[in-house]
């Protein structure tokens, strides 16, 4: 193992941690979900976020043998494992996104190195910067295509693809785990501006924010 | 808008994820130290102006942030090709329909940034 220093980003349990969104919840409400509702938003906060940088045929050894899936090699690939709790996406080609339970990430992170052991690789702990929102309902895809610039059809936006693209004025990584869900993986900084455009353009759909 | 392909990515994105940076093949001197000012200034500050095929450095940008080349041409503003760092263009001002394949052996491509 490298001489890298690592340290747990999660705070102790008794120092309260907020969300990113937990001034946007006071600020511009959440409408709960009704049964008109034909979009819901839910945030997924406080998840590990790693970045893996390297090599893909040596960190999808490592990454097989401690996650148990396969790096996804081909570009915009999302591959997740049986239970759909972690992930890894492709970004670039040589960097992945790797979401796992909040909790997880430093153990993952520790056990990612040593079985990199001397290979040229970066990991780098991304779960404070980033938070993940989930879009789910019939409108998902309606809402996206006034959000986003890239194309959301499902013959061009399979499941298991993930793109980083303009949404808005700022950027996402967009990404569908399956048939109903679509995840956006937001910045910290922007994920009150996402978080308001959401509200507003979801607006016609009758848009809920489950809790 | 219009779509650019990035070679990084595999598909065709939108402009509005990229950036251009300029042009392209810039080889830095190898010894800065004993270039006279005139070759270190044009290196640093002097760009072609062609009418016709250019090759450019892009960024894309929002994306896999990638730097990759295309081929332009500057009247009509189409792009020929692009094509991944390292690699060499098919469209020159020489062989503006296509550089003919030399026996069918083409250049290995440079796999940049997979080390494995």
């Amino acid at each position: 193992m490298s001489n890298v220093a690592t340290f747990d980003t999660r705070t102790e349990a008794k120092i309260p941690v907020e969300s990113p969104l937990a001034y946007s919840y006071r600020r511009s409400g959440a409408p709960a979900p009704t049964g008109k509702s034909r979009v819901v938003l839910r945030e997924r906060p406080f998840l590990g976020h790693l970045i893996l940088r390297g090599g893909a045929i040596v960190l999808d050894e490592a990454v097989r043998e401690v996650l148990g899936v396969s790096l996804p090699g081909e570009p915009q690939g999302l591959v997740q494992d049986a239970d759909g709790e972690r992930s890894v996406q492709w970004l670039s080609p040589d960097e992945w996104l790797v979401i796992v339970p909040g909790g997880e990430e430093f153990t993952l992170e520790n056990r990612l190195r040593e079985a990199l052991g001397d290979a040229h690789f970066a990991i780098s702990n991304a779960s404070g910067g980033q938070t993940l929102v989930e879009l789910e309902g019939e409108a998902a895809r309606e809402l996206l295509m006034k959000s986003v610039i890239y194309d959301v059809h499902p013959s061009q936006f399979p499941v298991g693809k993930g793109v980083t693209t303009v949404f808005a004025k700022t950027t996402v990584i967009l990404r569908r785990p399956d048939e109903l869900r679509w995840e956006l993986v937001v910045r910290r900084s922007f994920a009150d501006y996402t978080y308001r455009w959401l509200l507003d353009a979801g607006d016609e759909y009758g848009i809920g924010v489950k809790g | 808008m219009f779509y650019i392909h990035c070679p990084y990515c595999g598909e065709l994105r939108e402009e509005e994820e990229f950036h251009p940076k300029g042009q392209a093949h810039i080889a830095r001197p190898e010894d800065p130290e004993s270039c006279s000012d005139e070759e270190w200034g044009d290196y640093l500050f002097f760009r072609d102006n062609p009418r016709g095929i250019h090759h450019e450095l892009w960024v894309h940008a929002v994306g896999c942030r990638k730097f990759f080349n295309i081929t332009r041409h500057t009247v009509t503003y189409e792009i020929l090709e692009t094509y991944k760092m390292g690699e060499q263009p098919r469209f020159t001002a020489e062989h503006p329909e296509g550089r003919p394949s030399q026996d069918g052996v083409e250049p290995a491509p440079l796999r940049e940034g997979v080390r494995a």
